[in-house]
């Protein structure tokens, strides 16, 4: 009994449901605009780094490797409290859309090219040999194709820099953790932060179980 | 078919080609008469595929120079798109677009590139497709049809670009060998129609069929140019001679 009251306390939830709604909000927000923008930049820079004339691949590949190995909360870090120094003074949420995106293109432009090259070469030359641009056989051709391997580790991606949008808090976005930590301390009860575990829960599970399945689905395509 | 002014399909003169060190294309002479139909044959590694595709640049020749239709290549990107609008290639293996139906292998690029409205598009296609007699299949994918029906289906999308010229890298011997009669009838009706051909094959009795002339490759040279006829009767060239001796008619 003691525990419940402490842990799931259902007045303390309650009272803290609006304060966590409005964190969800910005959550989500964050998170969605990440995605879109880190995809969109992802899927440019891997076609940069397949390409580009050598020079702009090698920077490509330094831009990948470097966001691949540095730590989200080391880069927002930066973002957030070092850019000042040069007179870049971003809000949080600007700095932390900043950061998840960049990170989130660096894998996002592996998992495209790992696509793209699983097309046949013919795939290209049969395009070519129609006299097809190189952007509408990609477009129409290619990418198509190529969609079908990218899709399953991209909505991996995807639901990682979406747990990651947590790390926002450090920079004092009002995110879900945020609030929920913030509830917690004024109501000196817990129960605000099993609140947003379990909504953290509610949105990934079924996109974690959506991967299964289409990896389940891509596999099976295969082995056809 | 656009008829073009230029006399010569295409015309390769002193074409080099190398792969890293190794010496591909030695010093090439090709003309291709407009109307001609040229059968290309040599042992395997000898650069068949190699010279067909510097025709189209889906290999890039390091010396000498191409022209297709009269136009010098210059490895200017739009003009050679412009040029492989023109010069339809049916491959080894086949290489139609998976994700696509036939009818859409068939319109994709007329309606792309050339901007044709998919009506018109479409009827052109089901023409081709009924010609090759898969007209009611036009909306199954690649993978549901036979080998023999995908690599006739390939030969009609290159169709519907209207191509004056025509090369083709090895169309049958990927197929089971029920199905290299139903290709190479409608390769011999193309032919009949006065399709200009470059063909890599070792189907000599296609060869026999509907070739001008006959040329034997070998180390990334020409070694002989003939009519069938001279080509399969007396061979001037030694190693033409081992290569059709080796070949089973
Ligand atoms: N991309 C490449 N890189 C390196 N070497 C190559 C490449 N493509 C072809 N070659 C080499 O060039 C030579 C000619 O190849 P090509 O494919 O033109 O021969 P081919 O006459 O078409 O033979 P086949 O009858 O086997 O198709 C071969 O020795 C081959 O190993
Ligand atoms: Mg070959």
């Amino acid at each position: 009994m003691e525990l419940i009251n402490t842990f799931f306390n259902w007045d303390v939830m309650v009272r803290a449901f609006p304060i966590l709604l409005r964190g969800l909000g910005n959550t989500v927000l964050l998170g969605c605009v990440t995605i879109v923008i880190g995809t969109i930049a992802g899927l440019l820079l891997c076609l940069v780094r397949l390409y580009a004339v050598r020079p702009i691949q090698l920077l490509a590949i330094l831009y990948i490797d470097v966001f691949r190995a540095l730590p989200i909360l080391v880069l927002l870090i930066l973002v957030y409290y070092a850019l000042p120094f040069v007179g870049i003074r971003l809000d949080s949420f600007t700095s932390a859309t900043m950061a998840l995106s960049m990170v989130l293109a660096a894998f996002t432009a592996e998992v495209c090219r790992a696509g793209i090259q699983n097309v046949p070469k013919g795939q290209f030359e049969a395009a070519a040999s129609l006299g097809m641009p190189f952007w509408k056989s990609m477009r129409k051709i290619i990418l198509p194709q190529a969609i079908r391997v990218i899709i399953p580790p991209l909505t991996s991606n995807s639901i990682s820099v979406f747990k990651d949008t947590a790390l926002a808090s450090v920079v004092a976005m009002p995110d879900l953790l945020k609030q929920a930590n913030d509830a917690q301390a004024m109501m000196a009860n817990p129960t605000p932060l099993i609140g947003a575990a379990l909504i953290y829960l509610a949105i990934l599970w079924p996109l974690v179980r959506l991967v299964g399945y289409l990896e389940a689905r891509n596999q099976r395509a295969v082995a056809r | 078919m656009t008829s073009s002014p230029a006399p010569l399909a295409a015309q390769m003169s002193d074409v080099n080609k190398w792969y890293n060190d190794y010496h591909a294309l030695r010093s090439i002479n090709l003309e291709v008469a407009r109307g001609e139909r040229i059968v290309v044959c040599g042992p395997s590694g000898s650069g068949k595929s190699t010279m067909i595709r510097c025709i189209n640049q889906l290999e890039k020749h390091d010396s000498g120079t191409i022209a297709v239709n009269g136009v010098t290549l210059t490895g200017d990107l739009k003009q050679l798109n412009t040029i492989r609008q023109d010069v339809g290639m049916v491959f080894q293996h086949f290489n139609l677009f998976p994700h696509l139906s036939v009818l859409e292998n068939c319109v994709i690029a007329p309606m792309s590139v050339r901007n044709v409205p998919r009506k018109q598009a479409e009827e052109m296609a089901m023409h081709y497709l009924s010609r090759i007699h898969i007209a009611e299949q036009a909306h199954k994918f690649p993978s549901q049809l036979s080998g023999g029906q995908q690599q006739r289906v390939a030969i009609a999308r290159s169709l519907c670009m209207q191509p004056n010229l025509m090369l083709f890298d090895e169309p049958t011997s990927a197929l089971d060998p029920e199905m290299v009669h139903e290709v190479l009838e409608t390769m011999v009706s193309l032919a009949r129609d006065g399709m200009t051909m470059l063909v890599v094959t070792h189907e000599m009795g296609f060869a026999r069929k509907v070739a001008d002339r006959v040329i034997f490759m070998d180390h990334g040279e020409i070694c002989e140019t003939a009519p069938p006829e001279e080509f399969f009767k007396s061979p001037q060239n030694e190693r033409a001679r081992v290569f059709l001796s080796q070949l089973i008619h």
